[in-house]
């Protein structure tokens, strides 16, 4: 595994050439774009969506460029060196963008789904005032991630990390004048910030080890390090990918976060920015090829995050809430992947991508569905909608056989091979993980038969619910074509099938959960053109073998168990008490509540002592002294007037007699 | 040797400033209120007039200053008493130079700032509790000016004694622009930073001194006893008599810079001061200290520096983690940035003593970006506080929604401060953090966790006062005038100009940290396996 690991690392990357010289334009495209919209103010409300929308297709068009010049290339690295941007003494960092089989999939991914995301958001966001800001932190955000994944080194790509948080807490909070919003914004920068220090740390690690930061550096003099400094490495860069994937122990945030409008939640919160922490790792592969410890952490994690992220979402009737349950498990399935080595490397960035299509296709679906629905969420109040809005039931069904593992459709393409090369590794530990990553598959499969017989089957509760006259709960205010001021008021619910702008977008997506995966896995697509960054995994098991046979069992038992429940009988309007799993399970399972005694609690009482330490104990002595040396407080408020004229002379007797002192002790 | 004396004229045009407002005659008791606004007027708009003047100075000279030539550059020497070897001798190196481009460069936007801080009432009808208590327009400006020039002249100082008169001479109007027109505990506040201050200066006499005393009995001077710096860094010292001196120094620094637990002046005095005055105080003259501890406290005691260097960098950690907790905690905006600044004076205080390459440049561009930093927050605290009256946070709520633009150069100025990659803070940040782990990887672990509580103090702060729903006080909001337009965006583009593009400031850094280390004799630490460059990305 060395042997090979230094092989991938001494690849030889080549600069850019040709239309690959020009990859600053991906950059320049949306960062052009948010300068715009966001300096130039109200002059830009008229057409400000359309330069939103043009600028990530731009960029778009860039990217399916560059790789149709990256596939007719024999060696396919470039690496394209910008500008010295921090030169001191031995620590010198500059601006490069590499583009290589890793980078251009994610390339594709962030402007192939985001330019669809963003054009559905010109539909759902038609009526908000601040419709121009919003297009303005799309591009932001679109821009910061590009950073992210073409970045030629840890610190380039720190930026991007960085950027894309922010790109997050501005569109967490884009109706920040609700508190929820504001405070999830800041919860979510915050838990990521933890996240963060952990990566700036591996990144001071590498720069203290191999004297650069650069991935080709790194990546070279990793092998002569000891392997204290690689497990450091590896965990250090976990717990970076932890905060910025929502993985267990820094999970909590993610819920909080679709306090955002929905297309966030589908290009952010799904579909690019969380699985920045799976690139991070594969990306870092070299290293983890020589930390098994770290690995097996990264495993551990993965495996963990995949049964919480579905237990939550099998118990949330907040349709956005159990949709960012289902991307925690589905990101710990990836984060398994990458845990895995080179045999799972692969089908971690395929599930990557083939969820950046489904997951994406079913949040504007639910997006779609609140469109329709004056912005209900709770799933409880939904049903039989399948006949109102066909087109997003279509396209909501298929991105469900994608998730569930159906075959042919993505998601079991892309899931399975994750689930047999855990049954492939040696140990126990592999064995443990393929078990959980099967009930995981059954969970899947549950959590979403049951969204969709809440949604789309069954009575159609809204009727009722309306007539019962109960007022609702919104979570997003202006959004669509909700009526502004009608929020808490009893009303009728006129579900209605979204504009073209919005279901045009979710009809590729839906094309996408389809096909992606099978695109991918079949022939060895993916894996063959990734082989240069990540290596090949040792051995390829063809379908259908008994892990994939259970995977599928499993999946369809999950499917029968939702329809048992969900299908078979009315869903009622009001959630049933629940055992003590479903009432955990509602409560994201305590995440909060611990983070809160071990973290917050702790830390309030600290700052609460140190702020009564700072204006009482070290105050009061200084006040103490400096009473007792100017006689009384009292006289010392006197002793201002005239103080500055008799200063000078104190001043110079004192010294004159400290300075004799000094000179009779003659040190 | 004595060129065109640029350094002298850089700091004679803000004194001159503050004669002509000085000369400006008063009006009679009884004039009319129009005639006197007419007068403050025309002292505002001379005082702004000179601080651009002294911008486009320190602009020439930094133009003129050569990144590859001798460490100082524009000396000038001239013997000012002969029987105690006292010269006015001015030179600056980079690390000189960047501190006074920046105090150049923040006056203008101060005076912008302090506009109307200094009224007898504000025209749009002032918020009550604001009210300074003397209401000499011209006096403040002219104060203002006269702590320019000290400002440029202590940088820019190459003799002690010059360093220590000026050090301490720019406590007067310091103390005058606080307890005159400060709001609040004014009064109590400006006596507490001046006894501090002065505690601080009599031990640096001391030390002073002594330091004539020595070099008047070393050969290399041929026993004349002498105060300038290029003299006195050849001078041997035992490591004995460098501790003591280095203790009189640095204490005096570790008030002024402030470092834990120096620091009790600074939260009252901070909270006491006009905004304006705040960010000269913070921004400004607080950077004397970690000036000085870099050019006096190391060139000339290395080995007191050695020795205490460990204590020294536990104190600046707790600086950093004890500033940002009880930052978190505070209930009032100017008391939460005067801790705000605590807690970044520990990483530059960590920077200079750990004394690798990075750790020095980052914490010289620490200073600078501090000083932008809090210079655009203070100055927007200031305009929160015009509109409401008060700076408790609990006061505000909801501000984005009637003053976008107000909000959105606050939150940039505010992610400036929790060190956001792309805005200049974060090269500081960053180098200083790397510079700490390449010797002490415990100290950059402890530091990295300030990193975290930047991003709670920060995004708290705003989320109370800018975010959730608008409260009916704030509801008549006006958003920024031009004038406070002004005072921030030039800031805000420098920091975000040097964040992404920090090689010039650097370039202009590095050469003198190379010196000092040089002088220090100490080397950075080698990596411990080190790769050669193979592309073009980084060696």
């Amino acid at each position: 595994m060395t042997g090979s690991a230094q092989a991938l690392a001494a690849q030889a990357t080549l600069s850019a050439t040709g239309a690959l010289k020009l990859s600053w334009l991906l950059l320049a495209f949306p960062l052009f774009g948010a300068a715009v919209l966001l300096l130039g103010g109200r002059r830009t409300d008229r057409w400000g969506h359309l330069l939103g929308v043009a600028m990530p297709v731009a960029a778009f068009v860039y990217g399916v460029i560059a790789f149709f010049t990256l596939l007719g290339e024999s060696d396919r690295s470039r690496d394209l060196h910008l500008y010295s941007w921090i030169p001191v003494a031995r620590f010198q960092v500059s601006v490069g963008l590499l583009t290589d089989q890793l980078s251009i999939c994610f390339v594709l991914l962030i402007t192939g789904v985001g330019s669809l995301i963003i054009i559905y958001s010109v539909g759902y966001l038609w009526h908000d005032a601040d419709r121009r800001r919003f297009f303005g932190y799309m591009n932001l955000f679109v821009a910061a991630m590009l950073l992210l994944v073409l970045a030629d080194n840890y610190l380039v790509l720190y930026v991007g990390w960085e950027g894309v948080g922010l790109a997050s807490y501005l569109l967490i909070g884009f109706w920040q004048f609700k508190n929820s919003a504001a405070v999830a914004a800041k919860k979510a920068f915050v838990v990521n910030r933890v996240g963060d220090a952990g990566l700036s740390l591996a990144i001071m690690l590498m720069f203290a080890e191999f004297g650069t930061m650069s991935f080709t550096g790194v990546f070279r003099g990793v092998g002569s390090a000891g392997s204290g400094v690689t497990l450091a490495l590896g965990l250090l860069l976990l717990l970076g990918a932890c905060g910025k994937s929502a993985q267990v122990p820094l999970q909590s945030w993610l819920l909080d976060a679709m306090e955002g409008p929905t297309p966030v939640s589908a290009l952010i919160h799904a579909a690019t920015m969380v699985t920045a922490g799976v690139y991070l790792l594969v990306r870092s592969n070299p290293i983890l090829a020589l930390a098994p410890g770290a690995r097996l952490a990264v495993a551990v994690v993965g495996t963990i995050t995949l049964l919480v992220g579905g237990i939550i979402a099998s118990a949330k009737d907040d349709i956005k809430k159990s949709l960012a349950g289902s991307t925690m498990s589905q990101i710990g399935y990836m984060t398994l992947g990458a845990g895995l080595g080179p045999a799972g490397y692969v089908f971690a960035i395929a599930l990557l991508l083939s969820h950046g299509f489904y997951k994406a296709g079913l949040f504007l679906g639910a997006g779609s569905v609140m469109h329709g629905m004056n912005d209900e969420v709770n799933m409880r109040r939904y049903g039989g909608l399948s006949n109102v809005l066909p087109v997003t039931y279509v396209t909501f069904g298929l991105a469900y056989l994608a998730i569930s593992g159906i075959p042919p459709f993505s998601g079991f393409f892309a899931k399975d091979p994750i689930i047999e090369a855990d049954f492939g590794q040696h140990g126990a530990a592999g064995k443990v993980a393929g078990v959980c990553a099967l009930i995981g598959a059954g969970i899947t499969a549950f959590y979403m038969t049951r969204m969709m017989f809440m949604t789309w089957y069954g009575r159609r509760r809204w009727e009722e619910h309306a007539a019962s006259g109960e007022p609702h709960e919104t979570a997003e205010p202006l959004a669509g074509g909700s009526v502004q001021g009608a929020h808490g008021s009893a009303e009728e619910y006129h579900p209605h099938e979204s504009p073209p702008v919005m279901t045009g977008p979710m009809v590729v997506l839906a094309i996408g959960s389809v096909g992606a995966g099978a695109f991918l896995i079949i022939n060895h697509r993916l894996q063959k053109f990734l082989a240069p960054v990540v290596g090949a995994p040792p051995n390829t098991h063809g379908f259908f073998t008994a892990p994939g046979i259970a995977a599928t069992a499993l999946a369809v038992a999950g499917i029968a168990l939702g329809w048992w429940i969900y299908g078979r009988v009315p869903v009622p309007a009001t959630a049933p008490a629940g055992g003590p799993l479903t009432v955990a399970a509602r409560k994201d399972l305590y995440g909060d509540a611990l983070n809160e005694s071990l973290l917050m609690r702790p830390g309030q009482w600290l700052t609460r002592l140190s702020v009564y330490f700072d204006n009482r104990d070290i105050d009061g002595l200084v006040n103490t002294i400096a009473a007792a040396v100017g006689g009384t407080s009292g006289r010392l408020r006197r002793m201002q007037t005239g103080f500055v004229r008799s200063y000078a002379l104190s001043m110079l007797a004192g010294a004159a007699v400290l300075v004799a002192l000094l000179l009779a002790v003659r040190l | 040797m004595n060129g065109f004396p640029w350094l002298t004229v850089a700091g004679a045009v803000p004194l001159a400033g503050a004669i002509v407002l000085a000369v400006i005659p008063g009006l009679p008791a009884d004039a009319p209120p129009a005639d006197r606004q007419a007068r403050d007027a025309l002292a505002k708009w001379l005082a702004l007039a000179f601080s651009l003047a002294t911008l486009v100075v320190v602009i020439i000279i930094a133009v003129k200053f050569q990144v590859h030539g001798p460490t100082f550059q524009f000396t000038e020497t001239y013997s000012w008493i002969p029987q105690f070897g006292v010269h006015y001798a001015l030179g600056v190196d980079g690390i000189a130079l960047v501190l006074i481009a920046m105090s150049a460069v923040l006056m203008p936007a101060v005076v912008l700032a302090s506009w109307h801080d200094a009224d007898p009432a504000f025209p749009g009808g002032r918020p009550a509790g604001t009210l300074p208590a003397r209401h000499s327009v011209k006096t403040y400006f002219a104060l203002m000016l006269v702590l320019e020039t000290m400002m440029i002249g202590v940088f820019a100082a190459t003799d002690v004694f010059l360093f220590y008169v000026l050090f301490e001479a720019m406590l007067v109007p310091m103390y005058f622009m606080i307890g005159s027109y400060g709001t609040g505990r004014r009064q109590y506040a400006a006596v507490k930073f001046l006894l501090y201050s002065l505690l601080g200066g009599l031990l640096m006499l001391v030390a002073v001194i002594a330091l004539y005393v020595y070099s008047s009995r070393s050969a290399i001077t041929g026993h004349h006893g002498t105060f300038l710096f290029s003299v006195l860094v050849h001078v041997p010292l035992s490591p004995n008599v460098q501790k003591w001196l280095f203790l009189g120094f640095f204490i005096a620094f570790a008030i002024k810079a402030p470092l834990w637990p120096f620091h009790t002046w600074l939260p009252d005095a901070a909270d006491a001061a006009q905004p304006g005055t705040a960010v000269l105080m913070l921004g400004l003259m607080d950077k004397v200290g970690t000036f000085g501890m870099l050019r006096y406290c190391f060139e000339l005691f290395p080995a007191g520096a050695k020795y205490f260097t460990l204590l020294i960098i536990v104190l600046s950690l707790v600086s950093i983690l004890y500033g940002a907790v009880v930052a978190i905690g505070q209930a009032g905006l100017k008391r939460l940035m005067g801790y705000i600044s605590i807690s970044h004076f520990g990483f530059i205080v960590l920077g200079i003593f750990v004394m690798t390459s990075q750790g020095v440049s980052g914490a010289t561009l620490y200073m600078v970006n501090h000083g932008f930093v809090t210079a655009a927050l203070f100055i927007l605290v200031g305009c929160l506080i015009a509109r409401r009256g008060s700076d408790r946070i609990a006061d505000f709520g909801g501000v984005q929604k009637v003053a976008p633009l107000l909000a959105g150069f606050f939150l940039v100025s505010g992610l400036a401060a929790l060190s956001l990659p792309g805005l200049s803070p974060f090269v500081s940040e960053f180098l200083v953090l790397v510079g700490t782990f390449t010797r002490y990887k415990v100290a950059a672990v402890f530091a990295t966790a300030g990193m975290i509580l930047a991003a709670i103090y920060i995004l708290w702060m705003y989320q109370r006062t800018m975010n959730g729903p608008t409260r009916a006080e704030v509801a008549g909001f006006n958003d920024l005038r031009i004038r406070e337009r002004l005072a921030v965006a030039p800031l805000l583009a420098l920091i975000l100009f040097v964040g992404v593009y920090p090689r010039p400031v650097l370039d202009i850094i590095n050469p003198a940290v190379r010196a000092t280390m040089i002088q220090v004799h100490v080397t950075d630490p080698v990596p411990a396996h080190p790769v050669t460059a193979q592309n073009g990305a980084a060696p």
